[in-house]
């Protein structure tokens, strides 16, 4: 991704209202500690979530990785508390020197949107298919207080800063009536409008072509470089991880298995579930045979496995891996795995 | 026939759709979704049919299998004219099959992976006589990497990659010679979406088959493909070998696509101006 200079910073933004002095870049924004979500379906009820923590700092963006089922987007989520029925959480997940998890309703609703905004995978389902998109993003501008006659006009720019060409020809225009690629940056805009300090994306470019999901990240990082957003990045998707993410969280079963700066753990992984998953990334630029596959499926966090969740399908799994679960240890500065054999894993 | 005659030829394909509004003030349009298309499949090749959302890739893919009627152009299958399904003689039904994308909606949640199996031999009863079926089956369940024990279970209690699996024993059941499949491990997790390339391409080789793979992975069809068709609004922009294309894309849509992919190392190229052009 190309750098872009911290002092570019977009003449269109505004001051964040109420939002006080931004912390340096780097500093702990938001520290999730020791995660754990309870879910019952029905007759099964399960730690999906279980002993997560992760921060973003200021400024930084930080990647969830993981295959279905790994509890990526059920971490990020719970941030907002935007999670299925019946889900009990505990742990902390401090924001701005706030327990969130503690946090009333009421102040849960203030901090989604206008603290932290979230984009999500399929704009066409987030978006109302029935109302212009002008008006979906006046709503939340209107509900923030903003007064009538001004927002129209912060329409057009939110639109403008989601990188729609020509806001005025589009405010009126209605979901369907879009690319996927504009949809999505619809759902920039909407996650905009609160002049967020983080923005939560899931999945933001799976349903996107590659030159959209190119823009897209573009743009993303843009705002970032510009504006010094923070990011929490929910993906499967190890390039786009490896491109955009400063810091990355590798999940499996609802649990870590590796931490650490995104280069360094992507390209000498020190958990061998990371390495399978960078082993079975196809290249665009030479050509690759097809990866050793990995025995079996991801596992599910409703019945995970003894010890360490991954030793079903491990190559180096032992007897240890069997019974005794692995914390997540510090294996060199910066550099976190919950793997027994941690220094034995080579790329 | 000889060898080098194509297992299918489509010639000047062309459909229209009645499409969406194309601008706001504007009417219902005709949007010619394929805009005179010619493509060969030789025996046992795996043609990789490349295009974004849009460009007419999947609906050449139903023309393939008789679920869109062209409005002009043919389809033949070693020399035999490919109508519509249901007017297709059964020894050409069986001849093409497909792998869906998201075999989650595709296969019957109700039925067990048996009973979805020997749904297909129902029409075709030919393929598999009732005396040999549970051997059938349980060759086929191994086959794509599957316990016998499957056979009793419903998808629902499967995983996404046992589930593609059980798509890719449904259309072998009926010993297709071409496979159609539509971004068929687009929807995998990435250590599963392996397991079922390997699958694939294994399958290609032990059963002699064609396979037309329609996908807007380029990294994948790098590994499996050996030529390639590129699509972009209904028209052939660039059809060669994986080889050539990937070393040496002649066509500046080819090009601008491998800038706008990356590698999981290196650097993104996100200079892609088309795709300026193609926001609408």
């Amino acid at each position: 991704m190309t750098e872009k200079p911290l002092s570019t910073v977009a003449a269109s933004g505004s001051p964040a209202s109420g939002a006080g002095a931004a912390p340096a870049p780097g500093a702990p924004l938001l520290q999730v500690e020791d995660l754990e979500v309870v879910l019952s379906t029905g007759s099964v009820t399960g730690r999906v979530i279980d002993g997560v923590s992760f921060g973003v700092g200021a400024g930084r963006t930080t990647g969830l990785i993981g295959e279905s089922g790994s509890g990526k987007t059920m971490s990020a989520m719970s941030i907002v508390r935007l999670l299925p029925d019946g889900a009990e959480t505990s742990g902390r997940i401090v924001w701005r020197s706030q327990n969130l998890l503690d946090a009333p309703r009421r102040r849960i609703r203030e901090v989604r949107g206008r603290e932290i905004g979230v984009i999500f995978q399929d704009p066409l389902a987030a978006l109302n298919p029935i109302q212009p998109i002008g008006k979906q993003v006046g709503e939340i501008l209107r509900r923030g207080g903003m007064a009538r006659q001004d927002v129209h006009a912060r329409v057009l720019e939110l639109l403008g800063r989601a990188g729609i060409p020509d806001p005025e020809q589009r405010v009126d225009v209605y979901p369907h009536e879009l690319s996927g690629g504009l949809r999505q940056r619809v759902m920039i805009a909407m996650a905009l409008a609160g002049e967020p300090q983080l923005i939560i994306a899931d999945e933001p470019t799976t349903a996107l072509d590659v030159t959209t999901q190119a823009r897209i990240l573009r743009l993303l990082a843009d705002l970032r470089h510009q504006e010094g957003l923070a990011m929490l990045l929910v993906s499967h998707d190890l390039r786009v991880m490896a491109h955009v993410a400063d810091e990355v969280v590798v999940m499996y079963a609802g649990r870590v298995a590796e931490r650490g700066p995104a280069r360094e753990v992507l390209e000498r992984p020190r958990h061998p579930y990371t390495r399978a998953l960078a082993n079975n990334v196809p290249a665009v630029s030479t050509k690759t045979a097809i990866a050793e596959p990995l025995q079996g499926a991801p596992a599910n966090p409703f019945d995970r496995p003894s010890g360490c969740a991954f030793h079903p399908r491990c190559p180096l799994a032992v007897e240890r891996c069997r019974t005794e679960k692995p914390e997540l240890r510090e294996v060199e500065p910066g550099r976190f795995s919950a793997c027994h054999r941690a220094t034995e894993v080579a790329p | 026939m000889t060898s080098s005659d194509p297992v299918l030829e489509i010639r000047d394909l062309r459909v229209a759709f009645h499409g969406p509004r194309r601008s706001l003030r504007g009417g219902r349009t005709i949007t010619q979704a394929v805009d005179g298309v010619s493509l060969d499949i030789q025996p046992q090749e795996i043609l990789a049919l490349v295009g974004e959302s849009g460009s007419g890739k999947s609906t050449v893919a139903r023309c393939v299998l008789g679920l869109v009627q062209p409005q002009e152009g043919t389809i033949t299958y070693e020399g035999r004219a490919l109508g519509p399904i249901d007017k297709r003689p059964a020894e050409l039904q069986r001849a093409v099959q497909m792998v869906f994308q998201d075999p989650g909606s595709s296969l019957n949640p109700r039925m067990t992976v048996g009973s979805i199996i020997r749904e297909a031999w129902k029409v075709h009863p030919a393929v598999a006589p009732s005396g040999e079926r549970r051997e059938t089956m349980r060759e086929l369940l191994a086959a794509v990497g599957l316990d016998e024990g499957v056979a009793a279970r419903r998808p629902t209690a499967l995983s996404g990659g046992q589930r593609q699996r059980v798509s890719i024993a449904r259309a072998l059941a009926l010993r297709p010679r071409l496979l159609v499949c539509d971004e068929a491990v687009s929807a995998l997790d990435v250590s599963v979406q392996s397991q079922i390339l390997r699958l694939l391409v294994e399958l290609q080789r032990t059963r002699e088959l064609s396979i037309l793979f329609i996908t807007h992975d380029l990294a994948v069809v790098r590994q499996i493909a050996d030529r390639v068709a590129v699509m972009r609004k209904g028209e052939l922009v660039e059809s060669t070998t994986a080889e050539q294309l990937f070393t040496n894309p002649t066509h500046r849509y080819t090009q601008g696509l491998l800038r706008a992919a990356y590698d999981l190392e290196g650097a993104v190229e996100v200079t892609f101006e088309e795709a300026r052009e193609q926001i609408s």
